[in-house]
């Protein structure tokens, strides 16, 4: 890249956090402006800083809250809420600790603003065009819908950050994925990011930060940018970005956290420099006509392994990580998945929690009823989502259907609060991983959008929504 | 930090692609807040039934795995989720080194910035190593080279600051603390509200 010919939105993001360029002997020092915190990936980070005596170098960019090992179960107001799981409790309770010692604000549990991180740094106007964002947590990439350079980190890197406000980081690599063409009605966010992921694979982007572009990427809304830019890791990009427009702009303005007034403008002034200049080269592009998609469900053991809905199962052709993924799953090769019986659906997860994915799958619900003996979460992805839902009477939606209507938090997607599949169980789930065991021991996970998910719950099946929606 | 240079030690093969760091250490582990503990846990809904008994056909609890410190894994090894747990879990088992086709990226930096070395070698080198179950390799950071048993040898090519902090015991973080100077002068640079931004 030269500095003065055409420019990528990555590189414009890049070169303004470089604090110390690369040499030949050392990793660029990139400045981070904001850093989230949870509670799983966080407490050796700050015992490290307390074993060297090191302070927070920057409070005011870090913001925590907890949602991975909290419970969603119901909860009455005013009324403390019980983590029957003691290790969980002392997890939430060192995070408390931390950020009390360090002058860290929190979101914690019980308050009104808490919810899964990747929701919340959105909706509090705390990701901006333009940031560098980083956290304990891969679906950080989540915040690149909004023009920011956002990916996840491991707990040696939260140490860094919190004592430095820095990372060493090599330059990656860019791609871009022109997504040409618009979505067919019944066709969501969520079936394109599966459909690219399935077609270049779970490590087709390693080593890269994804730029998403064309007229299928501009006509979603943020919140559907943010499911896209959210699964950016399972093609193993170091990142997902989508440069911000007016779409971006109206999302951000007003909220808790955005500029305010002559900063405002000055802001999106700078924003609008930020999209990729015409002929700014990429290391590769992949071009998808997002017309032609279909709506997507995985099948087997990781999220490039996907169909569309009224595909069969391929054969394993001597491959054994698709056979092992059609043993574990109980499926044969050419079997249509559609018509297969389901036992659990779950709705939420930073990939498809926010109040579009809620009205979405109110709109299957509406009317119907869950089929008997399918169990159904719907977990909103932050109180403040749970609240504007329940608002416009999303909630009785869910709840006269039959529905379980949850607390916020990462809940189904990992299983690390007591919701969880049993071994054996079939779950359509709107998160992100269908990983063996990711939804809980011997759990097996079939990835779909909120309209797919919600078809499921009320015919009891994997069933095409948009027949629903006629 | 310790200072890594060479080691040589026996190895064992779970050369499946794409193991993602859920299939390392699943989530339901991962409530600690030590450092240390997570050996136990590695690979557990693989190496374990569920009701806690070793599967003898996993490759680890066969008895010639006794003691290997060098897993051979296979393409795209910790895929997935950000947890550097699986890294704390490899070397809690006793594993100093994972030879892959490749890593996924993140756990690659999380990998060295423990000190457990990612060493992704090419296809007929990994196909030697899991000709020769069990035997053991030379991996020398210095030379940036794998030794096999039968005298074989491949480079291999890791990022060189990582390298440089290995070989000589630095952590990451101290060098980053002592580009303090700079930073604050990117900060004053930049200012309080611009988001890295020159306003």
């Amino acid at each position: 890249m030269s500095e003065a010919g055409p420019r990528t939105l990555f590189d414009k993001v890049w070169a303004s956090h470089v604090v110390v360029p690369a040499t030949a002997d050392t990793p660029a020092v990139l400045y981070v402006d904001l850093h989230l915190v949870h509670e799983v990936t966080s407490p050796q980070a700050f015992a490290l800083l307390r074993e060297r005596g090191l302070r927070v170098r920057r409070p005011d960019r870090t913001v925590a809250t907890m949602d991975h090992s909290t419970p969603t179960a119901p909860r009455r107001p005013g009324v403390p809420i019980p983590i029957p799981d003691t290790e969980a409790a002392a997890q939430v309770s060192a995070l408390e600790a931390n950020c009390r010692d360090f002058g860290i604000s929190l979101h914690a549990l019980g308050s009104e603003r808490q919810g899964i991180v990747h929701v919340i740094g959105p909706e509090l106007g705390l990701t901006r065009p333009g940031m560098t964002i980083v956290c304990g947590d891969s679906h950080t990439s989540t915040h690149g819908a909004f023009g920011a350079l956002a990916f996840g980190i491991g707990t040696s890197e939260v140490g860094h950050v919190l004592a430095t406000q820095c990372l060493l980081q090599s330059r990656p690599r860019t791609l871009a994925v022109e997504m040409d063409g618009r979505l067919p009605p019944g066709v969501t966010a969520k079936d394109l990011i599966l459909a690219l992921i399935a077609r270049i694979g779970i490590g087709g982007a390693n080593g890269h930060v994804i730029e998403y572009r064309g007229p299928a990427i501009r006509a979603l809304s943020m919140e559907e940018r943010m499911t896209v830019c959210n699964m950016s890791i399972e093609a193993g990009a170091r990142a997902g970005m989508i440069a911000p427009d007016d779409t971006t702009f109206e999302w951000v303005c007003g909220r808790p956290h955005a500029p305010k007034g002559a900063e405002w403008e000055a802001a999106v002034r700078s924003w609008r420099t930020l999209p990729t200049d015409d002929g700014a080269p990429f290391d590769r592009t992949v071009r998808v006509d997002a017309s032609a998609l279909e709506p997507m469900i995985t099948y087997g053991t990781n999220p490039g392994m996907g169909i569309p809905i009224r595909g069969t199962v391929p054969d394993p052709a001597g491959n054994a990580t698709l056979q092992r993924a059609l043993a574990y799953m109980g499926l044969q090769p050419g079997e249509q998945l559609l018509g297969r019986p389901v036992d659990v659906v779950f709705i939420g997860s930073c990939t498809n929690s926010r109040l579009s994915d809620l009205r979405q799958a109110a709109s299957v619900f509406a009317g119907r009823k869950v089929a008997p003996g399918v169990r159904v979460l719907v977990v909103p992805g932050s109180q403040q989502v749970k609240r504007e839902a329940e608002a416009e009477g999303l909630d009785r939606i869910f709840r006269d259907a039959g529905a379980d209507w949850r607390e916020s938090g990462c809940s189904l997607c990992i299983a690390m609060n007591g919701d969880r599949l049993e071994a054996g169980q079939y779950a359509v789930s709107t998160s992100n991983r269908n990983f063996e065991g990711r939804q809980g021991a011997g759990g097996r996970t079939f990835l779909a959008s909120p309209l797919t998910a919600a078809a499921a719950a009320v015919t009891g099946r994997i069933a095409d929504a948009r027949e629903m929606l006629r | 930090m310790e200072r890594i240079t060479r080691f040589t030690s026996p190895t064992v093969a779970w050369p499946a692609d794409d193991v993602d760091t859920d299939q390392v250490i699943p989530a339901r582990f991962l409530k600690g807040t030590a450092r240390s503990g997570w050996g136990e846990h590695l690979f557990a809904d693989r190496r374990y039934d569920a009701d806690g008994r070793p599967r003898p056909e996993f490759p680890l609890n066969r008895p010639e795995a006794k003691g290997a410190r060098v897993l051979v894994a296979g393409r795209n090894f910790g895929c997935g989720s950000s947890r550097e747990h699986a890294v704390w879990a490899l070397q809690g088992y006793g594993f100093q080194a994972v030879i892959a086709l490749s890593f996924a990226d993140i756990f690659r930096g999380n990998a060295l910035k423990n000190g457990l070395l990612p060493v992704a070698v090419e296809e007929s080198t990994h196909a030697r190593l899991l000709s020769a179950p069990g035997s053991a390799v030379t991996v020398d950071l210095e030379a940036q080279k794998v030794t096999l048993a039968d005298g074989m040898g491949a480079s291999f090519v890791i990022d060189p600051f990582a390298r440089y902090c290995l070989l000589n015991g630095i952590d990451e973080l101290q060098f980053l603390l002592g580009q303090e100077e700079a930073v604050a002068a990117y900060e004053r640079r930049t200012g309080p509200l611009s988001g890295g931004i020159p306003s």
